[in-house]
């Protein structure tokens, strides 16, 4: 019987179609719980938790229908009064029925009910009766009332009187078997807990659902959450709360998670659940992350497990790099993650039973959760605080949820129980430590091995095999042995992606990486090490649903990336050990006798593997080696996933580990498609030999071949963790399987077969086509006559560097000659010669555009006299986000002055701006970028933005942050950037105040009210799901969206970034316009294409798929000279273009006129093509994707399997007056806090006198005192105005972002309390914000802000008399700042500016810290960055002097302002009490402020040469 | 790369120095002294490892110019050797006599003056013979077909070793008594010393390679003969027509072609005797063409003792640095001194020759007058003629073809608008007739040569075997870059 999935009824969205998808939808959003400790119920509580829903309302969204909002609902017990009064039927005692609503398709519902109640009976269940609970379809979207399912109750019991958890067990088999046999949807079924939820906004939910209001529905719980989905989408079963939790964030691992579960689900057994079988699969398909992490908790929970341990199985805190663990709580850990693996991703999750309820944080702590306990024990946890009104004095407990940590009420005992505890409890139900140590065994304990060494004619014969290049060796292979770190490249990729590339290419060149933008952050696996993990643990899982010694019977690797002696270790394991048994497949197939045999291969291994199982091995190893003239290897990755997927299939995944031991995997990419698809470790022997092997011939100097091995092994390893937290994953346990790429040029028939599940829009080749590029390789390792290349071991390569005869790139000796030839002798001639160049690509396949034609059929050409002109045209033009810092002032100044002139755009790229330059038309960028360093982003720059860029991400390395050296941050870079010269900067992977698409909202919000006239951009990066994430960020109110090709240049970027993460533009900009057409959404906002966009016809093709501007970084570049040397992150750049060297910035030779020129020229071409298709104007061509057509003249053997109509598939969604802007986004700024008082504030404002505002105020006023700002910086510039003249002296609870960007002049006091984002980007301005007077809570023991404090503040105050969350005062850059205490990763990447800290500090303070000063109280050195500590980067040391002096002063400055009792107890036993301080002083900083004194004192220009020579000498070591 | 920052670090160029021009001219030997091992390796140092090697598109072997700077640097001669001669067979030969496009397109000539790529390759050849790192590649395997190639300068070299080295028999026939075509007669001792050329035959002939002197194909072997004899020919016969002056008195005596004067001297260096050989010795020389053919008659007039050299050139004199319209990377038209102007004689541009004057049948002077464009045609100035005195005047104004008369009627093989032997995109003429090298493109430089001959190869082995391995370095077509609108 095929399995129903009522996930994918009751919704509005269309199916998959062009390359749109319903799975790439993402949601975020706010939730809540509301419990009473008092012993019983109530209807206060119902109340409390559905009128905090309406304070979340800012979270969730609605899309293009108004009125549908993207879902909401509530979780309560069973409000067992109310029921026994409205049904008609006996009720028995509670405890002894279940009820839940039930979602029915209408016209079946007779059919289904009878049905229902049948499979009651099986399950010894009866239908006690049903119930029609009354709603109000009025108040619904027109969408959602569409879309509404026929609502009923139904109230169930036990055949036989059973009740409890007995019955509760009934009622899951029955829920489940509805759900699968009849396909009708439960929101729950339960005799504790009941669910009403539905496509609703947090407004509606109380009206629509009118039980919810009856004063008879009672309750000592309640969970609520208010969704916001990127798609307009939403559906009625998607809604929260599921059945046991409500969840605000997203679990990235999800695919490998339910592809774990389904390779577990034939070992599952449980004696409370009775037949298995009827109720599987357990992961319904169709169902959300969400939804899908439900089931599984529910089946974790209903099997035995409690609450809290479940919970704790499938989101571990950070247990593997914690130094201060209990040594129990680490073995409860670490014997759990041999049972499951991470649900990992941002989470907060709240949770209940019906009697414990609770909330936990995934171990990032990436999601907000705040909570208040009342002296009459309420306790209120919700997204932000303040969703709830209550009187300060009311409250006793103030706190929030942190990273790893559960917070837990149980309702009948009338307790909260500390995480503590809960943790306590749990690792003492067994002797967990006991059964590992009995029978667990980690890789090094494992006898060694004698190392085997291959000789050099070995090693060239195998690289031949498996198509090395010089270049490989050179590029990749030598700079890993030599460092352990993956090599640096500049300038993008601009060779043809594997699908059409004329060349053999390997397997994993077909396989892009997916990566976090805005729905969920990528992670810094750098700097918050702590949180990650690369250890793995093998070998046969047994039955998830017990707990015995025999489940810790596994072999522990430390490092997923193997040795060729580590791998000797487990071929060998069976010596002496009773740990298992490995066994070897062999990969190889008669390469003569073509695709069949590799598929009969593929087919025999299984088999192989089928009955080494069957025999008892533990452990196979997939092995490519030992190929020879005849025997071909078969690629690793299709190995590896048509083996894995087949075991899955089977059932029997879980029995044995599975370790590859392959030629071909040499990069980072490699590895990491390999564990993607299911490798639970990887010996890549060609690639650790050849680094031996470069060694001993003496290319790879200065380290032992042993050395090369080991250093191979970590860069790869190291390159692998990158990779994951890309994707915003911390454990390899979790990433193996995730399958967390997509295919471009892969069949969906291959793809089904064995890489089952995975993204392939375009199709594409299949097992014939990969058959002939092996046997390509494999003729070159056997050639027919081997003297033909005898001076040649190895082929050129070519991807990165050009080479003749490597592989084509759009950018070659004759393009760019012809570009700069053109453009400064002004001829257009010269210009369509290279234009012709460049398009010309239907022979050499560079691009996919280059695959499309016009079609010319379907519209009369008109004269060129009729066309728009070139000057209307050339103002849809901008120029790439390049920071000045990455390229030279010249270059950065001569684009900003051509785009001046002509209209178009520049912009700043992620820097900052001069206050010189922002001021000076010609000369200014008109764009402003926002990055994730938000270096310079201050209230003056932000006021004088035509454009604001947020920058979720970077074609040539999404998910990445950046780092500037120290050589680079010359003088001039760091005033910009306020920093210090010569101590380098980091920018984070994520802004740290993005972690979901509501906080993107939220920077919206902040952004347009620091500058109402600009518009705000957000550039994403082209992949699979782009489009929905556009729809998100329509949904967020951006103006534009920028969709950026994977293949954008860069200044530096890891390797396998350029070449492998993100797809070509011309499919994330048909992805967008499809969804935003199919939202409705696409009228609002404009969209912006770049990413290599080099010609006129790029330009057209860009607007038939329905942009609207669009952006030009390289071919610029090439114009004032830029010759892709590539070494932008070598700072020697020979012609002046990408470099700060004073002496190569004399050669720079470029000219604005020369740049003007390019652009003219680009317009005359667009114009010539508008012409011949027929159309007056770009505005008249936008989204006209029918006069698009594939190239059927192209004939060619690997792209001729390709379908690219799923590009063009917008054709009959759009109509003249969608396809393009044509409205634009309401902002709603007459309603935002600040508004009215402009008018008001105007003696401040104007005249700059003195000025106070005093309001109450609540967490729906968002970025408080930002207009207000933005104001005083339009009249006041840069320096703003005496502190303190206009005043905003607020009372109750701040919503985000509250002083977001406020100047110097402003003062913001609350009292009350603040959610995150206090103080964003602060410029100048002054924050304080301190409880009531008369709270009922010690201020200095409870939590009065939120996370991410001060992020990007350049300059300004802060006062917190109160503790505050995580990430406290990340990337400020001059902001005195004081607080009482703190949760993880302060002060992270801080680069100037002072921090006190008065109290508890949370762990990883400081890391990638490089300026200012922080004094913290009793610091313990265990809290602080190990890696920062380690190499000195970070020195710790007492106070003392006129550091003391300092300390006190604004100690006694935070006293004043907050009073706070902490500060004044400090104060007046100060001379004792500074002994307890510790001063956190980075070292470089430390370095370059001496030298800079220094220089002052003896009379030289702190800033001149001399010092800055002597800077470079310190920074550089 | 070993040191990104070389190029910021060692500013100068640096070659070889040339020895002094009084003990020079007195022998015939190669110009240069020896090489310093550090400085070619510190030049190699300057190679910026470019994302896109413009010296190597610049060179029409597409020479893996960064590979083999690096290489060199790093001191790795056998590897630097290698990589060398996996796009060149004769780097000796274009060590010593290529014009250097690459250099022109070197990536750093933008701002400094351009690596030393020309004396890097040669002294990574000279290196490697001395060292013996230069062996056969003898093929494993023979496949049974033989090929004919018709002609022994450096494209028919080529083209012979590449076809070798794959397995086919391969006779190389050339008309003179001594392997090497122009390379031998052509240039003199002092640019390229001739053991060179017999170092590199004794290679092919170990390889296999069959070599035929004195065999004038089309006149003691018919075209059509050999190509019943052989599976497929390879015509490398070069372009070897001269461009004359036609102009009053050019019957007197004492007006030569260079390339016979050259020939009979290179003969003569090597020991031959030449029956009434021209000299310079105790001569009034005018040379006409200020070109490298040109220069090389300077050199050897001057070591046969000429009393004075006077070159002559119709246009103007080339400009010192590149001008505009020859931007980076072109080969722009530089003024240059050659080894053979730094020794003797004078340069003169913008003469015209009007008229050969003659007493008794012998040169005595040439008539000439200024230049003037006249619709960018380059005509003498009516009144300002006079005579330069001359006893020997050589005419060193390129070469207009090739000699092809029996090709054509033996074969019928059809000649492009140009005279050259016509081909289609593969290098075939006609069924199993491929050419390359000058008699098909027409006069150029040894690189483009080497290059066709190269390429042919692969086409011949790709008509012979059905598919090949050898590299396909450029297609007949293929141009150097340049402005063409």
């Amino acid at each position: 019987m095929s399995t129903l999935s009522p996930f994918t009824r009751f919704n509005v969205g269309p199916d998959a179609q062009g390359l749109y998808s319903p799975e790439s939808e993402k949601d975020a959003c706010g939730l809540a719980m509301v419990a009473t400790l008092r012993g019983y119920g109530g209807h206060d509580i119902v109340d409390m938790a559905l009128s905090s829903l309406r304070n979340l309302e800012h979270r969730g969204a609605v899309g293009s229908d108004a009125g549908t909002g993207d879902g909401a609902g509530i979780l309560t017990q069973l409000p067992d009064k109310f029921f026994r009064d409205v049904v008609s039927f006996e009720l028995p005692l509670l405890g002894s029925y279940g009820a839940g609503l039930v979602f029915f398709e209408a016209e079946s519902a007779d059919k289904d009910r009878t049905s229902f109640e049948k499979i009651a009976l099986e399950e010894n269940l009866k239908v006690l009766g049903w119930r029609v609970p009354p709603t109000d379809p009025a108040v619904l979207g027109d969408q959602a009332r569409e879309a509404m399912p026929l609502i009923e109750q139904v109230f169930v019991a036990a055949s036989d009187g059973a009740n409890g958890l007995e019955l509760e067990r009934r009622l899951f088999r029955l829920r489940k078997r509805s759900e699968r046999e009849i396909g009708i949807y439960h929101p729950s079924l339960s005799m504790r807990t009941i669910v009403y939820k539905g496509m609703v906004t947090t407004l509606q939910l109380e009206p629509f659902f009118l039980d919810l209001s009856d004063e008879r529905f009672e309750s000592q719980l309640a969970l609520v959450h208010s969704r916001f989905s990127t798609n307009t989408f939403p559906s009625w079963p998607l809604a929260h709360p599921f059945r046991f939790i409500a969840h605000n964030g997203e679990i990235n691992t999800v695919k490998g998670n339910a592809n774990w579960m389904a390779a577990r689900e034939s070992l599952l057994e449980s004696e409370l659940l009775g037949d298995l079988d009827q109720i599987k699969p357990i992961v319904t398909p169709g169902a959300s992350d969400s939804a899908t992490f439900d089931e599984v908790l529910e089946l974790l929970v209903l099997s035995g497990r409690s609450l809290p341990h479940a919970m704790m199985m499938m989101i571990p805190g950070a247990w593997e790099k914690q130094l201060d663990i209990e040594p129990k709580l680490r073995d409860f850990f670490e014997y759990h993650s041999m049972i499951m693996e991470p649900w990992d991703g941002p989470a907060a999750v709240v949770f209940t039973d019906g009697t414990l309820v609770g909330a936990t944080l995934d171990r990032n702590g990436l999601r907000p959760g705040r909570f208040v306990v009342t002296e009459d024990g309420f306790v209120i946890l919700a997204s932000e605080i303040g969703v709830a009104h209550i009187p300060a004095d009311r409250i006793v407990r103030k706190g929030r949820l942190q990273p790893g940590k559960m917070f837990l009420i149980d309702t009948a005992k009338g307790q909260i129980i500390e995480d503590e505890e809960i943790k306590r409890e749990v690792s003492a139900l067994e002797p967990w430590g006991k059964w590992l140590e009995s029978r667990r065994i980690n890789l090094r304990d494992l006898p060694e091995r004698e190392h085997v060494r291959y000789s050099s004619a070995s090693v060239n014969r195998r690289q031949r095999v498996f198509g090395y290049t010089e270049e490989d060796l050179k590029e990749f292979i030598a700079p890993m042995a030599r460092m352990g770190q993956e090599p640096i490249g500049a300038m993008g990729t601009d060779t043809p992606i594997a699908a059409i590339s004329d060349r053999p290419r390997l397997l994993f060149d077909y396989f892009t990486q997916q990566f976090a933008q805005v729905t969920n952050p990528p992670l810094d696996a750098i700097r918050e090490e702590v949180v990650t993990s690369l250890t793995t643990s093998i070998g046969p899982v047994l039955n998830l649903l017990e707990a015995t010694p025999e489940h810790a019977k596994q072999l522990v690797l430390d490092y997923p990336i193997l040795t060729n002696d580590e791998l000797a270790r487990i071929k060998n394991i069976d010596r002496g050990n009773n740990i298992g048994k490995a066994v070897t497949i062999s990969g190889l197939y008669r390469v003569d006798q073509g695709a069949k045999a590799l598929e009969a291969r593929l087919d025999e291994m299984a088999n192989e593997i089928d009955q080494a199982l069957e025999d008892g091995a533990t452990f196979i190893i997939l092995s490519d080696r030992d190929s020879n003239r005849e025997l071909a290897p078969i690629p690793s990755l299709l190995s590896i996933s048509a083996m894995h997927h087949h075991l899955i299939r089977k059932g029997t995944r879980s029995r044995a580990g599975i370790v590859v031991e392959c030629g071909d995997a040499r990069d980072v990419h490699h590895m990491a498609t390999l564990i993607g698809f299911g490798a639970s470790g990887i010996n890549p022997y060609l690639a650790l030999e050849t680094a031996e092997d470069m060694v001993i011939r003496g290319v790879v100097q200065g380290i032992t071949p042993e050395r090369s091995s080991k250093n191979m092994v970590k860069a790869l390893g190291k390159g692998v963790l990158k990779i994951m937290s890309k994707m915003g994953i911390s454990t390899i346990a979790s990433y193996g399987g995730a399958q967390c790429f997509e295919a471009i040029g892969l069949s969906q028939e291959l793809v089904d077969r064995y890489f089952t599940g995975t993204i392939t829009k375009l199709g594409g080749v299949g097992l014939e086509i990969l058959h002939i590029e092996i046997e390509k390789r494999h003729l070159a390792a056997y050639p027919l006559e081997s003297a033909s290349t005898v001076h040649l071991p190895l082929e050129v390569g070519g991807e990165m560097k050009w080479r003749r005869e490597g592989p084509p790139h759009l950018f070659n000796p004759e393009t760019i000659f012809k570009l700069q030839h053109s453009t400064k002798q002004k001829s257009y001639e010269i210009f369509k010669e290279y234009t012709k160049a460049v398009d010309d690509q239907a022979q050499r396949l560079m691009t996919l555009r280059g695959l499309f034609k016009f079609r010319d059929d379907l519209r009369t050409p008109i004269p060129i006299e009729e066309v728009e002109p070139i000057s209307e045209i050339v103002k849809r033009f901008s120029t790439g986000a390049m920071s000045l810092g990455a390229i030279s002032p010249e270059a950065h100044e001569t684009l900003a002055i051509a785009m001046n002139r002509i209209g178009g755009k520049s912009n700043t790229g992620e820097g900052g701006e001069s206050v010189e330059r922002l001021l000076d038309k010609e000369r200014r960028s008109a764009v402003k970028q926002v990055a994730s360093g938000r270096f310079g982003v201050t209230s003056m720059y932000l006021t004088h933005a035509d454009d604001i860029q947020i920058k979720m991400a970077q074609g040539a390395k999404p998910g990445e942050g950046g780092q500037l050296p120290p050589h680079k941050v010359y003088p001039w870079i760091a005033q910009l950037r306020h920093s210090t010269p010569g101590v380098g900067l980091i920018s984070p992977p994520p802004h740290h105040d993005i972690y979901s698409i509501e906080d993107l909202k939220q920077l919206i919000f902040d952004l347009k009210r620091a500058n109402r006239k600009a518009r705000v951009h957000v550039k994403l990066v082209s992949q699979f799901g782009v489009g929905t994430v556009a729809a998100g960020v329509a949904k967020s109110k951006a103006d534009v969206v920028l969709i950026s090709g994977h293949d954008g240049g860069t200044g530096a970027s890891p390797l396998n970034s350029l070449k492998h993460a993100g797809t070509p533009w011309e499919l994330g900009l048909a992805e967008t316009q499809q969804t935003l057409l199919l939202n409705g959404l696409r009228d609002r906002i404009t969209v912006q294409v770049d990413g290599s966009m080099k010609t006129g016809r790029d330009v057209v093709v860009a607007a038939l798929l329905g942009a609207e501007e669009y952006g030009f970084a390289t071919a610029p570049l090439v114009v004032e000279g830029c010759i892709l040397m590539r070494v932008c992150h070598l700072d020697t750049c020979p012609v002046g273009v990408a470099t700060q060297n004073p002496d190569l910035r004399a050669r720079f030779k470029g000219q604005a006129d020369h740049v003007v020129n390019f652009f003219e020229f680009l317009a005359q071409e667009i114009r010539e093509y508008l012409a011949e298709l027929g159309f007056r104007s770009l505005d008249e061509a936008i989204g006209h994707v029918e006069l698009l057509d594939v190239n059927e003249a192209i004939q060619h053997w690997k792209a001729d399997g390709l379908d690219l109509s799923p590009i063009f598939a917008s054709k009959e969604l759009g109509t003249e007056l969608n396809m393009r802007r044509t409205t634009h986004q309401d902002h709603e700024l007459e309603s935002h806090f600040d508004f009215p008082y402009i008018e008001s504030a105007a003696p401040a404002l104007k005249e700059g006198k003195p000025f106070t505002i005093e309001a109450e105020i609540n967490n729906t006023q968002q970025a408080i005192g930002t207009m207000l700002g933005n104001e005083l910086t339009q009249r006041w510039g840069e320096q703003g105005l005496n502190p303190d003249t206009l005043q905003l002296k607020l009372a109750g609870h701040a919503g985000q972002s509250v002083g977001a960007f406020v100047p110097r002049g402003m003062k913001i006091t609350v009292v009350g309390d603040c959610n995150d984002y206090v103080g964003k980007g602060l410029s100048g301005g002054t924050i304080v914000v301190r409880p009531p007077d008369g709270a009922g809570f010690i201020a200095s023991e409870n939590v009065i802000a939120g996370n991410v404090i001060g992020y990007g503040a350049t300059s300004g105050k802060i006062f917190l008399n109160g503790i505050v969350g995580e990430r406290f005062l990340v990337r400020n850059s001059g902001v005195t700042a004081v607080v009482e205490g703190v949760g993880d990763h302060a002060l992270e990447y801080m680069t100037g500016g002072r921090a006190i800290i008065l109290g508890k500090t949370g762990i990883n303070l400081g890391a990638g810290m490089s300026g200012g000063i922080a004094y913290v109280y009793k610091l313990s050195e265990a809290r602080v960055n190990r890696e920062a500590l380690q190499l000195g980067e970070i020195t710790l040391s007492g106070t003392s002097g006129e550091d003391a002096v300092e300390l006190r002063a604004i100690i006694q400055e935070h006293f004043n302002e907050t009073g706070s009792v902490l500060a004044k107890s400090i104060l007046d036993n100060f001379d004792q009490e500074l002994s307890n301080f510790v001063k956190v002083l980075p070292r470089d900083y430390a370095r370059v402020m001496e030298i800079q004194q220094n220089a002052i004192i003896s009379g030289y220009e702190p800033d001149g040469d001399e010092v800055w020579t002597q800077i470079l000498e310190v920074s550089n070591g | 790369m070993a040191d990104p920052r070389g190029f910021l670090k060692v500013t100068e160029r640096e070659t070889a120095p040339r020895r002094p021009v009084p003990v020079r001219i007195k022998d015939w030997k190669e110009v240069y002294a020896e090489r310093n091992g550090e400085v070619v390796k510190q030049q190699a140092s300057r190679c910026m490892d470019c994302g896109i090697p413009f010296c190597h598109q610049g060179c029409p072997l597409g020479n893996l110019i960064p590979e083999w700077n690096d290489l060199v640097h790093l001191g790795r001669s056998a590897d630097a050797i290698d990589r060398l001669h996996a796009t060149n067979n004769f780097p000796e030969f274009t060590g010593r006599l290529c014009p250097a496009p690459c250099e022109s397109a070197c990536v750093l000539g933008i701002n400094q003056p351009p690596v030393t790529i020309k004396e890097i390759e040669v002294s990574i050849i000279d290196d490697a013979f001395d060292q013996g790192f230069v062996t056969p590649s003898i093929p494993e395997r023979l496949t049974g077909k033989t090929v004919a190639v018709i002609g022994s300068g450096p494209a028919g070299l080529a083209a012979a070793q590449q076809l070798t080295r794959v397995g086919h028999t391969v006779a190389v026939f050339e008309r003179d008594d001594r392997i090497g075509g122009l390379l031998r007669y052509g240039i003199p001792d002092f640019k390229m010393e001739k053991h060179h050329i017999d170092r590199r035959i004794a290679q092919m002939e170990a390889e296999g390679t069959k070599f035929r002197t004195g065999v004038n194909i089309g006149v003691d072997i018919s075209w059509d003969e050999i190509k019943r004899r052989y599976d497929a020919v390879v015509v490398a016969t070069g372009a070897l027509v001269p461009r004359d002056l036609d102009v009053a008195g050019r019957d007197a005596q004492g007006i030569h072609f260079a390339m016979e004067y050259l020939a009979q001297s290179n003969k003569a260096v090597a020991g031959d005797t030449v029956e009434d050989q021209i000299s310079a010795e105790g001569k009034h020389v005018v040379i006409l063409g200020g070109g490298d053919t040109g220069a090389d008659c300077l050199g050897t007039a001057t070591r046969q003792g000429a009393l004075s050299v006077t070159t002559l050139a119709i246009g103007n004199k080339p400009p010192e640095d590149r001008s505009e319209d020859q931007p980076w990377p072109m080969v722009p038209n530089l003024f240059e001194v050659a080894s053979a102007h730094e020794e003797f004689g004078e340069r003169k541009y913008l003469h015209s020759t009007v008229e050969f004057v003659s007493e008794n049948g012998r040169v005595t002077g040439l008539k000439v007058a200024d230049t003037q464009f006249v619709d960018g045609k380059r005509v003498p100035t009516p009144g300002t003629e006079r005579v330069i005195p001359a006893d020997l005047v050589l005419l060193a104004l390129g070469f207009t073809g090739n000699e092809s008369e029996q090709l054509v009627s033996q074969l019928g093989t059809k000649l492009d608008s140009r005279t050259n032997v016509s081909r289609d995109d593969r290098y075939q003429s006609q069924d199993g007739v491929f050419v390359a090298g000058d008699a098909g493109r027409g006069q150029s430089l040894i690189v483009w040569a080497i290059a066709e001959g190269r390429a042919a190869a692969a086409a011949v082995d790709e008509y012979l075997e059905g598919e090949t391995q050898l590299p396909f370095p450029v297609k007949p077509t293929d141009k150097p870059l340049a402005v063409y609108s």
